[in-house]
């Protein structure tokens, strides 16, 4: 099949196509540009209500576009679906390829040989939901034994032990918990949030670690890993929160286990590791 | 025919089910009986008449509730200290009595002789008071129900649509709920705020400022229900409104929400345990008291089993769900709920990718209705495998609705294909019914064409998770229920008896302890007001 990018025809012919330069939404016809969406406008149903929908349309860059579908919702609000063609143009190939997982996936056997060669004693894992969240979802995901998606949680593997402070956990208690436990690392989940609880919410328990352990070099040396989880992460970077760790929406336990043991135990997944040493807050 | 007897259940073993329940809930019962709580006696309080806080929101029961703690204890209930007080101290009312002890200028003593006779007979006036105000309001919805008929009162009922919303702010709450009446809600739920459950205090007036919900208030109550009595009055359909009675302020919630007419109360035996750490003693004596409220009441309680299945396999754990249900209903029962007042719940919630999973689905629909055929079941949609992909998400609750449908469930609450997404869009909300509107309407009476097929799969299955259930009661009624949930039996979560939260506000009751409020509740048919007063109405 001819694949034609529209706008380039200097493609080279042996590339392979999904790293051809420039694409379009496709519908049913290579570079036809089609989409298709939905939205209120706060306005009773109607020919005028139409022409503002497509007026929309044009404005996000439709053209043409076509209302397939108006319905009033009450009195003061009518529903669309708009179909309609795009002229934008993405360059594909200046798409950087997001970066994979750094760290090979282990089982919880691995994971469980690695603790205990490295270690030897059970790594420690302080989890909580902080701040006003009451909803366990997140943590008891990564934590009950139950698990997630098929997956075990970490309190079924054996050289991992897990302490889930559960709901509404104060920072403070955190803290003074991972420091009573010892904890390698501490995971903190925020699944529901309101004007933007879940970031306020991170930073100050990560400002708090760093306060409580103010010789710390790294996550790991000298303080506890800091892992968040939640859906609504994606706008942020680990630096901005100040923690180790961000995990989004269907992170399974084995991801995060196999990320403790890469980020903890340098040199036991097959990596290098960047973290040098093991740090000497392992050492009881 | 009804929808009894399509699965051709073994009595016996049903009963069999029910008896292992009920001996698996007495120790529970027998505990709660001889404990009371911070929360119990706070409602004895709110009940007659205290309501209001001080400047930074803590309410005058609490303070008033601690004061007496502190000073006299509360293994004798405070009704005696308070209204001792009252009688024998400067202070002109209940009011006044908490400000007072609020300054740590109000002292407490546990009466004797005459004096307890008169600090009961008053604390005996003013609970009745409070019961007099609940019955009234009982009275006030039957009324309404008469002149406003819903869907579940025609002939043959038809599912009462429930809807859900939460924005935070009661003020943006209430045009939401008059349209989503409008739109075709029969039950309007105002979500709570999230972690109100770990409140040891309810918040007062009206609140504008909530995670992911709305604060239970008594204010709250009140306006939500009169903005739904002026829409009920426009759609000549009374619309039913909906909170949480859970948490630690179980009794006091289900107090207020009798005091303002809320219809149905979130009101689950074992959900704040498992989901919300709060400590299973405390939840369990202050759900025995919230009950018996509720039945007074006339409310409609839901319960929360749907939500073991988003932790558990919804196929392995479908008998959890079942014997969860026989213990609410036990506990239900003997908190004096009629069987019309017992929304149980239960969830569709299997993995759309294991074969067979709708035929699954059914068998457990309708093991439930055939199981609990007076109860108002309701009946929860997916959530767990709404991925995202808001088109198989529509897709999957046409299906949710056809099981509603075909099994009878009596409350839907309509899913949202983009549940897990963000709260529902107003076009969210008008896509699911119209979605509930087409399955209902192109089925009709499908219901009583649905006949599976004798010794089926279909059959079998139900048979199945019902002989399970029986297994797993025995094994709860030898081990006792607080072991059982310590061990993880319900949302594969593990809560010992004395770990979570608000287990020092537990006190065991000392031999002459005396709550105006429970020797009502426990000496008078919860019901006999209510048919009364409606009698009453009849002549008019």
């Amino acid at each position: 099949m001819t694949v034609e990018s529209p706008g380039t025809g200097a493609q080279a012919p042996t590339e392979p196509a999904d790293t051809r330069q420039v694409i379009r939404p496709y519908g049913d016809t290579t570079g036809d540009g089609m989409v298709q969406m939905s939205f209120t406008l706060p306005v009773p149903a109607g020919k005028r209500a139409e022409a503002a929908a497509l007026q929309l349309a044009g404005k996000m860059g439709l053209d043409p576009a076509s209302v397939v579908h108006a319905k009033p919702m009450g009195p003061d609000f009518t529903f669309f679906i708009v179909y309609g063609k795009v002229r934008h143009l993405i360059d594909y190939a200046s798409i950087p390829v997001p970066e994979e997982r750094a760290y090979p996936l282990l089982s919880s056997q691995e994971v469980n040989l690695a603790i205990r060669r490295t270690l030897n004693r059970r790594l420690v894992v302080v989890g909580a939901c902080i701040g006003t969240d009451a909803h366990t979802v997140g943590i008891d995901a990564i934590l009950n034994v139950k698990g997630f998606a098929g997956e075990k949680g970490l309190e079924y593997y054996r050289e991992i032990q897990v302490v889930n402070m559960g709901a509404q956990v104060t920072v403070a208690e955190l803290v003074e918990r991972a420091k009573a436990e010892n904890a390698d690392a501490v995971l903190v989940s925020q699944v529901v949030t309101q004007r933007n609880a879940h970031l306020h919410n991170t930073k100050q328990m990560a400002a708090a670690f760093h306060a409580e352990y103010p010789t710390a070099v790294a996550g790991g040396m000298g303080r506890p890993l800091l892992v968040v989880g939640g859906p609504r992460f994606d706008t942020v970077t680990e630096a901005d929160l100040g923690v180790d760790r961000i995990f989004g929406k269907g992170t399974t336990p084995a991801e995060v286990a196999s990320y403790l043991v890469h980020a903890l135990l340098p040199g036991q997944n097959g990596d290098t590791g960047d973290t040098g040493e093991i740090g000497e807050d392992d050492d009881e | 025919m009804g929808p009894q007897g399509k699965l051709d259940l073994d009595p016996e073993v049903v009963r069999t089910a029910r008896r292992l329940a009920a001996r698996a809930a007495e120790p529970i019962i027998r505990m709660a009986r001889s404990h009371t709580t911070v929360s119990v006696e706070r409602a004895l309080l709110r009940l007659a008449g205290l309501t209001g806080a001080d400047d930074e929101g803590r309410p005058w029961v609490n303070h008033l509730a601690d004061t007496v703690r502190d000073q006299v204890g509360l293994e004798h209930g405070v009704a005696l200290p308070v209204w001792d007080a009252l009688l024998t101290g400067p202070h002109g009312s209940l009011r006044d009595l908490a400000e007072a002890a609020a300054r740590g200028r109000a002292s407490f003593r546990l009466p004797s002789g005459t004096d307890a006779a008169h600090a009961r007979k008053a604390a005996g006036e003013a609970a009745r008071g409070g019961m007099g105000r609940i019955d009234r309001r009982r009275a006030e919805r039957d009324r309404l129900l008469a002149e406003l008929p819903t869907p579940d009162m025609a002939g043959p009922p038809r599912p009462l649509v429930y809807l859900i919303v939460a924005t935070g702010d009661i003020y943006e709450d209430i045009p939401q709920a008059q349209a989503a009446a409008r739109e075709g809600a029969d039950v309007v739920a105002v979500i709570r705020s999230t972690g109100q459950s770990l409140l040891d205090f309810v918040p007062e007036g009206a609140t504008r400022e909530g995670y992911a919900g709305t604060y239970a208030t008594r204010e709250n109550f009140r306006l939500m229900r009169s903005a739904l009595d002026e829409v009920s009055r426009e759609l000549g359909r009374y619309v039913r409104l909906t909170n949480y009675a859970s948490g630690l302020c179980m009794p006091e919630i289900a107090t207020l929400a009798g005091l303002e007419r809320l219809d149905m109360m979130l009101n689950d035996c074992m959900y704040g345990i498992i989901f919300r750490d709060i400590n299973p003693r405390r939840t369990f004596i202050d759900q025995r008291f919230s009950r018996q409220i509720h039945a007074r009441a006339g409310i409609v309680i839901n319960t929360g089993e749907d939500n073991y299945l988003t932790t558990a396999d919804a196929v392995d754990a479908a008998h959890t769900v079942i014997v969860s249900q026989l213990l609410n209903e036990r506990f239900g029962h003997e908190a004096g709920l009629a069987d019309a007042q017992l929304g149980l719940g239960h969830a569709f919630e299997i993995n759309p990718a294991v074969p067979e999973s709708f035929r699954l689905e059914l068998a457990h629909a309708q093991l439930v209705r055939e199981l609990f055929p007076g109860a108002p079941l309701k009946y929860m949609p997916p959530t767990k495998h709404m991925t995202g992909n808001i088109f198989a998400g529509y897709l999957l609750d046409a299906f949710f609705n056809l099981a509603g449908v075909l099994t009878g469930q009596s409350i839907i609450l309509i899913g949202m294909m983009t549940e897990g997404i963000h709260t529902p869009w107003l076009s969210d909300r008008d896509l699911a019914l119209e979605n509930v509107r087409y399955v209902r309407d192109a089925c009709g009476n499908l219901a009583e064409d649905f006949m599976p097929r004798p010794d089926g799969m279909l059959v079998q299955r139900a048979k199945r998770v019902l002989s399970e259930s029986v297994e797993l009661l025995e094994r709860i009624e030898g081990d006792g229920l607080l072991t059982a949930i310590a061990e993880g039996t319900f949302g594969v979560t593990r809560r010992p008896p004395d770990g979570g939260k608000g287990l020092d506000g537990v006190v065991p009751r000392a031999d002459g302890y005396f709550n105006p409020a429970i020797e009502i509740l426990d000496t008078e048919d919860p019901h006999a007001a209510a048919r009364a007063a409606t009698d009453q109405e009849v002549p008019a």
